[in-house]
C-alpha cells in the first residue's frame, strides 16, 4: 500500500492541513492501524520535495503541523497514473485494492473500470499460471494451483466490490 | 464490431423476457480454434447471450452472424439443422437420456443428423476412448459418476465435430479435479480440431481455460481484451 | 441436553397427520389441486360405478315387489262371488313390437279390491292407462290401437302400479265380461317368487360390472399416483424436520384420503344425477324408476368405509418399496425378475374354474354365479398380470430401429411399470367388450335364426275357452273378413281319455290321452281328408295310432294331473264313425302350429263342444305381409270377438333391438374407458415429460427435431397398447367362446365389433400423442436450461 498516493489522492478534494489528513486516512482506511503523525510528516516532506504537494498556507503559532498543504497538477496526474495502473496480484493486495477503490470513488474517477482493469490482469496471470500447469509436471501443477486459488479470492472479491459499488459509494461519500 | 476472420459474431443483440431485460445491445465474437469465456454475475444475461448465439432462442433485435448466415433471420427448422450439425452443446447437468447407454448417448447427435447406426457407434468409441471413458460405454447415465457423465457430454458434444462448442457451466456440478480434467480434455479437443469454444461461467479457473474472456452485466458485454488495449 | 422422548402413535397422532396430510393435498397451489381433482374423479367413477352394482338387488327387488303387489294369477280355490271380489281377466296385446299389458276387471260387489296405483276401479267402459300408454294412445301413431282398446280414458294408473316409467298397461272394465274369462279373486298381490334372473343376463350383468370395475381401478390406481415426486420431495422435506417414517406414511394416507373423499361425495352426485337417466332405459323389458337405482344402506355404507379404505391402503402399499429418507427417497425394490409362470396361472385357473360348467347345462345356482364371476375376473385379471410380463419380453428382445423407435423402446426397457399399469386397464375393458360382445352376438343370432325360421310363415294363432261352435264360426268369419287375412282356420280342441280308467291311475296319462277336435265339415276338411261330410258325423284318425274304434267309449273329463279326478264323463263313439286320413302340415315349418295330429275328428250336433272339459277355440290365421298393418288390423278384429283372447305369435323379434341398444351401449362404454384410460395415459406421459424438461431442451439445443420426439411419445404410447390390445383380443375372445359354450350358442366372432374396438385402442394412442405434443413442445422450449 502506498500512504502517499493515498494522501495526495486525500488531497485532491482540496487542500488539508497534516492532522487533518491522518484523520481522514485513519476515517478511511485506518481501521486497524492508524496512522502516526510522524508519518504523516515524512510522507509530505517526500511529496513537497518531488513537487506532488506544495505548502498552502501556515498558520500562525509553531510547529510544522500548522501547515497546509494542496496537491499540484503532477501530483493529480501520478494518482490518476496509480490508480489506473493494475497492481501486479499477489497475495493480500486486498488493502491496497480496498484503497484504490475507495480513492476513485472519492475523487469521482470510474471505480469500475478500475476493478474490470484489475480483474482482467488477475485472469490474465491466471491464464499463465493455467497454460504452465497443463504442461507442467506434478509439482510445478501443485504451486500453480495453490497461485490459483489465491488469485481466484482476490478475482471474486473484486466481483463482488464491483457489485457491491453503488453501496460503497454512499458509505464513502457519507 | 465484426472483427475479421470471427468465426461467429453478433452485434446490437435485445432480448427482453417481458419486461426485464436481459440482453441490452450485447455483442460478441469468436475466431476458430478461440476460447472465449462468458462471465459475469447470476441473471447478467449469460445464458441468454449463449442461446442467442446457438441460435436456440431468437433476440428480439440484432444479428448473429455465422459464416454466411445471419441465424436471426433462419427459420426454426434451419437453426435446427444448423445446431445439428455445425455446433455442439455442454451443459450442467440433466442433459444425457438416461434410458440411453453411454455409447448410445454419445451416438445420439450423429444418429440425429442421419447417420446409420453402426458407424454412428463407432465413431461415438473413438471419442469416449479419446475422454477416457471407453470402459463405461455400455452403463447408463444413472450408473456413472458425475465426472464419467460430464465427459460423455463433452464426448457427445464434439462426436459430430462442430465448429463451435457451447459450454455453459460445464464443470458447475463437479469437483475442481474432475472439473479441470474435462476443462483440459474439452478445450484440447476443440484446439485439435479448432473448433471454437464458448464457455459461460462465473468461475475464475474455468474461465482460465480461456483466450480471452468477456464480462456481461445488465446484459451488456464488457470485452476485456479491448479494455486493456 | 433434552433427552430424547419417543412419540407414542396413538389415535391423536394418526389423527394429526392425516390432517396433515389432508391440509397438503387441499393447500398445495394449483397444481396440488389438479392432482386432488383427478384423483377425486377417478374415485368418484369407480364410486358411482360401485353404486349403480350395490344397486342391482334392490332394484330387482323393488321392481319384483311391484309386480306380485300388483297382480294375481288365479287363487287355488276360487272365492265365491261376493262383495269383496271381482272376475280378472287378461288382455294382453302387442302393438307394432310393442307388449302392452292388459287387464280386465268385473268387480261382483261393492267392495271389489284395488290394485297399488289405483284409487278405485274404472267404470263400465272405462280405463286406467298408464302414462306411456296415454301418450302412445294420443299421439297419431296409436290411431289403430285406440280401435284396439275401446274404453274411455278414465284416469292414470300411479307410479306404484307400474313396474317403470315406460311400461304400457291399462286396467279397464268392459261393460260386459264373458263369465268364464279368468277367474275370480279377492285380492292382489300374491306370495310367488320370483323367477330367477336368466343364465345370459346373469352372465351379462357379471361381465359388465368385472369389465366396468377394472379400468376404474385402474384409473384410480393412476390418479393417486400423480404428482409423486413432488409428495416425495416434500415428504423428504419432512423428514429433514424431524418426522419418522411412519409419521411420512400417515400424512402420505391423508393426501389419498383427501381426495377420495372428495371422490367420494363426487361418485355419490354422480350416481343420483345419473340414475335420472334409469326411466328410458328399457332392457330386457326391464324398465325402472330411478328411484328404484337405490343401494341398500348396508352396502352404501360399505362402499363409504372401504372407498376411501382403499386408498390409504393403496397408498401404504405404494410406500412399502420406497423410504423417505430426510435427503430424498430411496427406493429399494428389488429389481423385478418378471416370471412368466404365476402370471400364466392366473387365467388359466380363471379358465379351468370356467371351463366343467361348459359340459353341463349351466343353472342359475349361487355357486355356479360365484364360480363364473371368480373365473372371468381370475380371467381378466390374469391379462393384466401377464401384460407387464409380455411388455418386458417383448421390449427386451427389441434392437436398433431409427431414433425415435430407439429413445421410446429403451424407455419402455427401463421403467415399463407406469405405461404397463395403464394399459392394462384398456386390456381389461378391451378384453370384456369382446367378451360381452360376443355374448351379446351369440345370443342375438340365436334369436334371430329362431325367429327366422318362426317368424317365415306371416301367421298368428289365437285361443281361448269357448264352448259354442256358433260364437266360433261368428269369429271365423269377422276375421276372414279382415284386410290383409288370407286364410283362417279354426277348431274347438279338447282332451280326452280312454275307458276304462286305470285305477292306479288317478293323474294324466299320457298313454291314454286322446286329443279330439269340433268343427265344421269345412273346418275339418282343413285338418283332414274326408270322404265326406254332413253335421253330426264323427271321424276316427288313425294320426298316433291309438287304436280308437267306432263304437269304443271315451272320457271327456279325463284326469288332468291336478287335484282329485273328476267323475268319468263317457262318450260313446257313433258306430257310423269312418275313418279319416290327417292332412300333413302344410309346410315342414309350420312355425308353432304343428299339432294337427287329432285322434278324434267330430261335427258340433254329433259332439256338442258344451260337453267337453276345457274346451279350447283354436284359431290360426294367415296374413298377407304386404297389406300395411294387416296384423294391426288383425289384432283388432281379435280384440273385438274378445279382447281376453291369447294370441301367439312369433313374428315380431323383440330381443333384436334390445341386444343392438346394449349392443351400441356398450360400445359406447367401451370408448368411455377407453378415453378414461387414454386420460391416465395422458396424465403420467405429460408429468413423465415435466420431469425431463432439461433433458427436452438440452436435446432442442443438439437441434433434436420436433418430429423425432413427437414419434418417440407416440412409440412408447403405441407399444404398450398394442401389445395390451393384442392380449385382450386374444383373451376376449377366448372368454367369449367360453361364456358362448356355456350358454349353449355357436361361437361367433363379430369381427366388425372387434376391427372397431381395436380402431378406437388405436385412436386412444393418437389422442395420447396429440394431447401430450403441446406440453412436449413447450417443454422443449429453452427455459429448461435455465439453472436458477
Amino acid at each position: 500500500m502506498s500512504i502517499g498516493h493515498t494522501l495526495l489522492g486525500l488531497l485532491e478534494s482540496g487542500p488539508r492541513h497534516g492532522y487533518d489528513l491522518k484523520r481522514a486516512f485513519d476515517a478511511h482506511f485506518g481501521h486497524d492501524r492508524p496512522l502516526h503523525y510522524g508519518q504523516v510528516y515524512s510522507t509530505m516532506s517526500r511529496l513537497l520535495k518531488n513537487g506532488l504537494v506544495e505548502v498552502d498556507a501556515v498558520e500562525p503559532g509553531a510547529g510544522p503541523e500548522r501547515k497546509r498543504y494542496a496537491i499540484t497538477d503532477a501530483g493529480v496526474t501520478d494518482v490518476a497514473q496509480w490508480l489506473a495502473r493494475p497492481e501486479k496480484p499477489e497475495p493480500y493486495l486486498q488493502s491496497t485494492l480496498y484503497t484504490k477503490v475507495v480513492l476513485a470513488l472519492l475523487t469521482d474517477r470510474n471505480a469500475a473500470e478500475m476493478l474490470d482493469t484489475q480483474r482482467a490482469e488477475h485472469l490474465r496471470l491466471m491464464r499463465g499460471l493455467t497454460e504452465r500447469k497443463r504442461g507442467g509436471d506434478f509439482a510445478d501443477q501443485l504451486i500453480c494451483d495453490h497461485a490459483l486459488f489465491h488469485l481466484e479470492a482476490d478475482l471474486r472479491w473484486l466481483e463482488l466490490t464491483a457489485a457491491r459499488l453503488d453501496r460503497l459509494a454512499e458509505t464513502v461519500r457519507a | 464490431m465484426t472483427p475479421e476472420g470471427s468465426l461467429l459474431s453478433a452485434e446490437a443483440l435485445h432480448k427482453a423476457y417481458g419486461a426485464t431485460p436481459a440482453l441490452d445491445g450485447a455483442e460478441f465474437s469468436v475466431h476458430p480454434g478461440e476460447v472465449v469465456a462468458v462471465m459475469g454475475p447470476s441473471g447478467s444475461g449469460k445464458s441468454t447471450l449463449l442461446h442467442c448465439l446457438a441460435g436456440i432462442i431468437r433476440p428480439d433485435s440484432g444479428t448473429v452472424r455465422y459464416g454466411p448466415h445471419d441465424l436471426t433471420r433462419l427459420s426454426d427448422a434451419q437453426r435446427s439443422a444448423l445446431r445439428r450439425s455445425d455446433f455442439g452443446f455442454v451443459f450442467q447437468f440433466g442433459q444425457l437420456v438416461p434410458e440411453l447407454t453411454a455409447l448410445e448417448n454419445v451416438a445420439l447427435p450423429l444418429r440425429l443428423n442421419g447417420a446409420k447406426r453402426k458407424e454412428a457407434e463407432r465413431q461415438a468409441r473413438e471419442w469416449l476412448e479419446r475422454l477416457e471413458v471407453d470402459a463405461v460405454h455400455g452403463q447408463r447415465p444413472g450408473e456413472l459418476s458425475g465426472g464419467q457423465g460430464q465427459r460423455i457430454a463433452v464426448a457427445r458434444a464434439l462426436v459430430t465435430r462442430p465448429r463451435v462448442i457451447f459450454a455453459d457451466e460445464p464443470t458447475g456440478a463437479l469437483d475442481s479435479l474432475n472439473g479441470e480434467r474435462v476443462l483440459t480434455l474439452l478445450t484440447d479437443a476443440a484446439r485439435d480440431t479448432s473448433a471454437a469454444v464458448v464457455l459461460v461461467t462465473h468461475e475464475s479457473r474455468v474461465a482460465a481455460y480461456s483466450d480471452r474472456e468477456i464480462v456481461v452485466r445488465d446484459g451488456k458485454v464488457k470485452d476485456m481484451l479491448a479494455g486493456l488495449i | 441436553m433434552n433427552a430424547i422422548r419417543r412419540v407414542r402413535s396413538g389415535p391423536a397422532v394418526w389423527a394429526r397427520d392425516l390432517a396433515m396430510g389432508m391440509r397438503f393435498a387441499a393447500g398445495g397451489g394449483r397444481e396440488g389441486w389438479i392432482r386432488t381433482a383427478l384423483t377425486a374423479l377417478g374415485v368418484a367413477l369407480g364410486v358411482a360405478v360401485l353404486l349403480l352394482g350395490a344397486s342391482v338387488p334392490s332394484l330387482t327387488s323393488a321392481w319384483h315387489g311391484r309386480e306380485k303387489a300388483r297382480e294375481n294369477l288365479g287363487q287355488r280355490h276360487e272365492p265365491r262371488p261376493a262383495d269383496h271380489t271381482l272376475r280378472y281377466a287378461s288382455a294382453d296385446t302387442v302393438y307394432r313390437g310393442a307388449q302392452i299389458r292388459g287387464r280386465l276387471v268385473r268387480p261382483d260387489g261393492a267392495h271389489p279390491p284395488v290394485p297399488p296405483g289405483i284409487r278405485r276401479l274404472p267404470g263400465p267402459g272405462r280405463m286406467l292407462v298408464s302414462p306411456a300408454l296415454k301418450e302412445l294412445l294420443e299421439s297419431p301413431e296409436g290411431k289403430l290401437l285406440r280401435d284396439r282398446l275401446p274404453y274411455r280414458v278414465a284416469g292414470v294408473i300411479g307410479d306404484e302400479g307400474l313396474l317403470g316409467p315406460q311400461e304400457l298397461t291399462y286396467l279397464a272394465r268392459p261393460s260386459a265380461l264373458r263369465e268364464n274369462a279368468g277367474y275370480r279373486i279377492d285380492h292382489f298381490g300374491k306370495a310367488w317368487d320370483s323367477p330367477p334372473m336368466r343364465t345370459p343376463v346373469v352372465l351379462l350383468v357379471i361381465m359388465t360390472c368385472v369389465a366396468l370395475m377394472m379400468p376404474v381401478m385402474v384409473f384410480i390406481g393412476t390418479s393417486l399416483r400423480i404428482g409423486n415426486e413432488r409428495r416425495e420431495q416434500r415428504l423428504a422435506a419432512l423428514r429433514l424436520v424431524g418426522a419418522d417414517v411412519r409419521t411420512t406414511r400417515r400424512i402420505a394416507s391423508g393426501e389419498a384420503l383427501f381426495g377420495s373423499l372428495l371422490g367420494l361425495a363426487g361418485g355419490a352426485v354422480l350416481f343420483l344425477g345419473g340414475r335420472q337417466f334409469a326411466s328410458p332405459i328399457t332392457l330386457w323389458d326391464v324398465n325402472v324408476f330411478p328411484s328404484d337405482v337405490a343401494p341398500g344402506p348396508l352396502a352404501a355404507a360399505a362402499i363409504a368405509v372401504l372407498v376411501p379404505a382403499a386408498a390409504v391402503l393403496v397408498t401404504l402399499i405404494a410406500q412399502r418399496g420406497i423410504t423417505v429418507e430426510p435427503l430424498g427417497i430411496v427406493r429399494n425394490r428389488p429389481v423385478l425378475r418378471r416370471r412368466v409362470l404365476w402370471r400364466l396361472a392366473l387365467p388359466a385357473l380363471g379358465a379351468v374354474l370356467m371351463l366343467p360348467a361348459a359340459g353341463v347345462p349351466w343353472t342359475d345356482t349361487g355357486l355356479n354365479t360365484l364360480r363364473l364371476a371368480v373365473g372371468s375376473m381370475l380371467l381378466l385379471f390374469g391379462v393384466t398380470a401377464l401384460l407387464p410380463w409380455l411388455v418386458d419380453a417383448v421390449v427386451g428382445r427389441l434392437r436398433g430401429g431409427p431414433v425415435p423407435w430407439q429413445l421410446a423402446v429403451r424407455r419402455l426397457q427401463l421403467s415399463s411399470g407406469p405405461a404397463t399399469r395403464a394399459v392394462g386397464g384398456i386390456t381389461v375393458a378391451v378384453a370384456g367388450a369382446i367378451a360381452v360382445h360376443m355374448l351379446m352376438t351369440g345370443m342375438q343370432a340365436g334369436y334371430a335364426q329362431a325367429y327366422a325360421r318362426s317368424g317365415k310363415l306371416p301367421q298368428v294363432g289365437y285361443w281361448s275357452g269357448e264352448d259354442d261352435w256358433p260364437r266360433a264360426q261368428r269369429a271365423l268369419g269377422a276375421l276372414r273378413a279382415t284386410p290383409g287375412v288370407t286364410a283362417a282356420r279354426g277348431v274347438i280342441d279338447a282332451s280326452a281319455g280312454r275307458l276304462p280308467r286305470h285305477d292306479a291311475s288317478s293323474g294324466y296319462d299320457p298313454s291314454r290321452h286322446v286329443s279330439l277336435a269340433v268343427g265344421s265339415c269345412a273346418e275339418l276338411r282343413r285338418l283332414a281328408q274326408l270322404p265326406s261330410c254332413r253335421d253330426g258325423d264323427v271321424f276316427v284318425t288313425h294320426a298316433r295310432g291309438k287304436g280308437l274304434a267306432p263304437g269304443a267309449t271315451v272320457d271327456l273329463a279325463p284326469p288332468a294331473g291336478m287335484g282329485p279326478p273328476p267323475p268319468p264323463s263317457p262318450w260313446k263313439i257313433p258306430g257310423t264313425a269312418r275313418t279319416a286320413r290327417v292332412l300333413a302340415p302344410p309346410a315342414q315349418d309350420a312355425g308353432p302350429f304343428v299339432d294337427t295330429a287329432y285322434d278324434l275328428l267330430a261335427t258340433p250336433a254329433a259332439l256338442p263342444p258344451s260337453r267337453l272339459q276345457n274346451p279350447l277355440l283354436e284359431l290360426r290365421i294367415d296374413f298377407d305381409r304386404g297389406t300395411p298393418d294387416a296384423l294391426e288390423h288383425l289384432r283388432n278384429t281379435a280384440a273385438r270377438i274378445d279382447p281376453t283372447l291369447s294370441e301367439y305369435s312369433h313374428l315380431d323379434n323383440p330381443h333384436d333391438q334390445q341386444l343392438s341398444s346394449v349392443r351400441s351401449g356398450i360400445f359406447i362404454g367401451s370408448v368411455i374407458t377407453l378415453l378414461l384410460i387414454g386420460a391416465g395415459l395422458i396424465i403420467s406421459t405429460v408429468e413423465q415429460l415435466h420431469e425431463r424438461r432439461r433433458l427436452l431442451s438440452t436435446l432442442d439445443a443438439f437441434g433434436t427435431r420436433r418430429t423425432t420426439l413427437s414419434w418417440s411419445v407416440l412409440w412408447g404410447t403405441a407399444i404398450p397398447v398394442a401389445l395390451g390390445l393384442g392380449l385382450a383380443l386374444g383373451c376376449g375372445l377366448a372368454l367369449g367362446a367360453l361364456l358362448l359354450t356355456l350358454i349353449d350358442s355357436a361361437v361367433v366372432v363379430d369381427w366388425p365389433v372387434v376391427a372397431g374396438i381395436t380402431g378406437i385402442g388405436a385412436g386412444v394412442i393418437l389422442f395420447v400423442t396429440a394431447l401430450s405434443l403441446p406440453p412436449l413442445w413447450r417443454m422443449m422450449r429453452p427455459d429448461g436450461l435455465r439453472t436458477e
